[in-house]
């Protein structure tokens, strides 16, 4: 029979380490039902019989956020054998709170003393064996950090468990709140188990609504303990809760001032680092710094130079390791000589001729070719039938490479974000930039996903994981990809070329203005969300503690970057995958005049199911001045990376493979929104606003784990950026005179009104929701 | 006298040390600063402010905590 052993402990206290410690690899990360709260379960290296459960941390058992009622449910009914509350040894008083709870459930607990190391480091002195008598339950010295402590405290647990052993706590309260809790306990009398009266009895002192409504008590049951509250309030002078939470504090200040014994000394380590790192004038200019080094470890690096390697290796042509200046040269030679004998009149037989004198990167250097043109190949060497040369290379093949292109650079940022959380930075982030972002509905740990986001979307997501707040998290995750992406730059390149023509110096603010673009969107949704339902309630508060700062170890390091790559590959790897394949059919399938069959992307692109589609729902975009299929079509390509918008746009308008700082390409553009400047920017704006790519859809899935959210956040940016593309053609183009005055300028009007008062508006005095009614809400979507 | 009444948290200076007398306010933001140690009685001492002027950093129970100014005013100090 196997035991089963909750850890549970306040955030930053070693949790995460010592649960890596004890598992190993070992894991199995999900998700408790119904809410964004990761569940973390493994088994005991040494013994598979002994399953480990990760709650997340905790300061209290308070109903209130997500995190504390997971915790307290699973201890009160999912019953695990036996309760390791991990303590930091450092910071004993706050860490106690949360025993002091968990001793109430009557479970049997093991306290683990973690970072017992430093606290002789700092001359400090714990009396364990009295500590251990006072909190009633049996207390390990551990240090996560180097690994030490563990057998025995498994061993211990193991041994509580299966002796069943209640804990013994002697942590009397204040004889006023003691009092009335013995009143209501004996009242309870066996409709709880005995063990977990003293539980009960307190919260129904506290006159929680949770637990009152869970017991169903009888109407005077419920009316003796409203006048034991009464009775205790007035004595004390204080509400209920506030005078339960004075006794608790005191008893456990009684405890430490009888176990501890402080060496005085003066600035603590982390205190001297904060004294320079969050300082009123180098705090700024140090995080800048910070930043500008993830930005261009993640971003430059990442995106840049990793991705790129991934994805030519995958499913582009190959590598070349070495010789690559010589191999590019001589490209660009080539390239001249049959530009060349092109202008010259070259028939086709020469063209050909010279199309085999192309360059081999094989002769210049190490050259791996890719696994695409591999594949590629043996499929044209097998004379496998076109269809399936082409589902194979441009569907599974791109599919793959779609899901997998990305993990290079998120192993990087993961790397990246684990040793800044890990170390305590990430917080004093949140503290360096609260200020600016909670305006908006955001937190200032905010800022690092949207940094992110100026690369690519697909991470960014990814790194909301590290923002605490459900509330913060998903505001996050539905604003972030509204910042122009590295692949959406080629648009914006495209739409400044096709509206500044040769006159690129009258129309320089275009660039800059899509980017700024993105940034205020985000400004707007955030002010606008925060006062509808979804976000509704209380600000999210900003009580939070500075962690004191570690050296992470590399193995929680690279445990953590393991976990949130396999994840994304999992679940957000199959949407990925299925995506791109659905839209290779749509775009690869349609009756061209000879029955329904494969059709030639180049020329034949009119009678793709896909045209169809976008002539179907065309109309949608007729306001925004690009009703036609065409540029639907390239919208709806645009779903499966955003740089297949100007690839498309080739396609389209016959100009083929020209890319987007092409005059022709421009011209072609231009030519598709029959010239209109209102109509290319309502475009422009659309694209970089609307639903992201699929891989970032299916990254929003992952993280929202809730099939509602995800679609209440596409929806939300893809009807903002209609509404945005509105104004843009009917108020802008009626500003320069290429739209006249019609019922659709009204309704951009109507909308730009309707954005301006949820912007102003005072926040909507809403009902206050409740943790639990939310967590329900999330319970039944999940469903 | 009524403003020593309602000196708050947010009228420490930094550098300076207060004890708190009460606690402002209802429901989950008030659970969650006397859950982070923040109780009647408590001493707690300012240490500063952030580089934009919002949110402040104390020391309570022997650990750091930080909390806005708006979160500050809840706290009635003497």
């Amino acid at each position: 029979m196997g035991i089963r052993i909750a850890l549970a402990g306040n955030p930053n206290c070693g949790k995460t380490t010592m649960f890596n410690d004890l598992t190993g690899a070992n894991q199995y990360v999900g998700n408790w039902p119904g809410v964004t709260v990761e569940k973390k379960e493994g088994k005991y290296t040494r013994d598979k019989d002994v399953i480990i459960t990760d709650l997340p941390g905790v300061y209290s058992l308070s109903p209130y956020s997500p995190e504390e009622i997971v915790t307290r449910d699973y201890l009160l009914e999912g019953g695990p054998d036996v309760v390791i509350n991990l303590v930091d040894a450092t910071n004993l008083e706050r860490n106690l709170y949360l025993t002091t709870q968990v001793l109430d459930l009557g479970l049997p607990v093991v306290v683990a003393l973690n970072m017992m190391d430093l606290v002789r480091k700092n001359g400090d002195k714990i009396d364990v064996a009295k500590l251990s008598k006072r909190l009633g339950c049996p207390v390990v010295e551990t240090s996560a950090l180097k690994g030490q402590g563990m057998d025995e405290l498994i061993k211990t647990a193991v041994d509580a468990a299966k002796k069943k052993a209640a804990p013994t706590p002697d942590l009397r309260f204040v004889a006023e709140v003691e009092g009335p809790i013995k009143q209501i306990s004996d009242l309870l009398g066996s409709r709880v188990p005995a063990s977990t009266a003293r539980w009960y009895a307190i919260k129904l002192l506290e006159g929680e609504q949770r637990t009152i409504d869970s017991l169903k008590l009888p109407a005077a049951d419920l009316k003796t303990i409203d006048a034991a509250r009464e009775a205790m309030e007035n004595a004390l002078d204080d509400d209920a809760e506030s005078a339960i939470t004075v006794a608790r504090y005191d008893a456990i200040g009684d405890v430490v001032a009888e176990t501890v014994k402080k060496s005085a000394k003066g600035l603590s380590l982390t205190q001297k680092i904060d004294r320079v790192v969050t300082n009123r004038v180098l705090g700024l200019p140090i995080f800048i710094v910070v930043m500008a080094f993830v930005y261009w470890l993640a971003i430059s690096v990442g995106t840049g130079v990793v991705t790129d390697w991934a994805n030519d290796g995958i499913s582009g042509d190959g590598f070349l390791y070495t010789g690559g200046g010589a191999y590019e040269e001589a490209v660009g030679a080539w390239e001249e000589e049959v530009a060349a004998a092109e202008e010259a009149g070259a028939s086709e037989d020469e063209l050909a001729a010279l199309a085999e004198e192309e360059p081999d990167p094989a002769e210049f250097g190490l050259w791996i070719p890719g696994l695409g043109a591999i594949i590629g190949d043996a499929l044209e060497s097998a004379q496998v039938a076109d269809w399936m040369q082409s589902l194979v290379m441009d569907g599974i093949v791109a599919g793959v490479g779609a899901v997998i292109g990305f993990i290079p650079q998120m192993i990087i940022l993961f790397l990246l974000l684990a040793f800044l959380e890990g170390c305590g930075y990430l917080a004093r982030v949140a503290f360096i930039m609260d200020r600016i972002f909670r305006r908006f509905g955001l937190s200032g740990k905010s800022f690092i996903p949207m940094l992110v986001a100026s690369g690519c979307g697909v991470p960014a997501v990814m790194a909301t994981k590290t923002i605490e707040n459900e509330r913060d998290r998903r505001m996050t995750i539905m604003t972030t990809t509204m910042i122009p992406c590295g692949a959406k730059m080629p648009i914006i390149a495209l739409v400044f070329g096709a509206i500044a023509g040769g006159n690129t110096e009258e129309t320089w603010w275009i660039a800059p203005m899509f980017y700024f673009l993105g940034v205020i969107a985000i400004i707007i949704s955030g002010i606008m969300l925060k006062k509808t339902k979804m976000f509704a309630g209380e600000a999210s508060p900003f009580v939070m503690e500075l962690p004191s700062y570690h050296l992470p170890t590399v193995k929680s390091i690279l445990l953590s970057t393991w976990e949130r790559i396999k994840s994304y590959v999992v679940k957000a790897g199959t949407i990925i995958f299925l995506s791109t394949i659905v839209i290779w059919l749509l775009m690869n399938f349609g009756d061209a005049g000879e029955g329904f069959g494969l059709l030639d992307q180049e020329t034949e692109l009119q009678y793709s199911l896909m045209a169809g589609l976008g002539n179907a729902i065309g109309w949608i975009f007729a306001p925004l001045g690009f009703g036609d299929w065409q540029a639907t079509v390239t919208s709806i390509t645009g779903l499966v990376a955003k740089e297949n918008v100007v690839a498309t746009v080739g396609i389209l308008t016959s100009v083929g493979e020209l890319g987007e700082t092409d005059p022709d390409m421009w011209m072609a553009f231009a030519t598709m929104f029959g010239g209109s400047a209102a109509a290319i920017m309502a475009f422009c704006a659309f694209n970089l606003l609307c639903a992201p790519c699929f891989a970032a859809i299916g990254t929003i899935r992952r993280q929202m784990e809730s099939a509602k959210w995800t679609w209440f956040a596409i929806g939300y940016m893809t009807v903002f950026g209609w509404a945005v593309g509105l104004m843009f053609y009917q108020l802008g183009g009626l500003a320069l005179g290429e739209v006249s005055f019609n019922v659709w300028t009204v309704v951009a009007l109507a909308v730009l009104a309707g954005m301006l008062f949820q912007l102003f508006r005072p926040m909507p005095a809403v009902k206050k929701a409740g943790a639990s009614e939310e967590l329900e809400a999330g319970a039944g979507a999940a469903a | 006298m009524a403003e020593s009444q309602e000196r708050t948290l947010r009228d420490v200076r930094i550098g300076d040390t207060a004890t708190v007398r009460r606690l402002k306010g209802e429901g989950a933001l008030k659970r969650h600063i006397m859950d982070m140690g923040i109780t009647k009685g408590t001493d707690v001492f300012v240490r500063k402010v952030a580089p934009l002027g919002d949110p402040i950093e104390v020391t309570v129970r022997g650990y750091e905590l930080s909390l806005r100014k708006s979160e500050a005013e809840s706290i009635l100090v003497q």
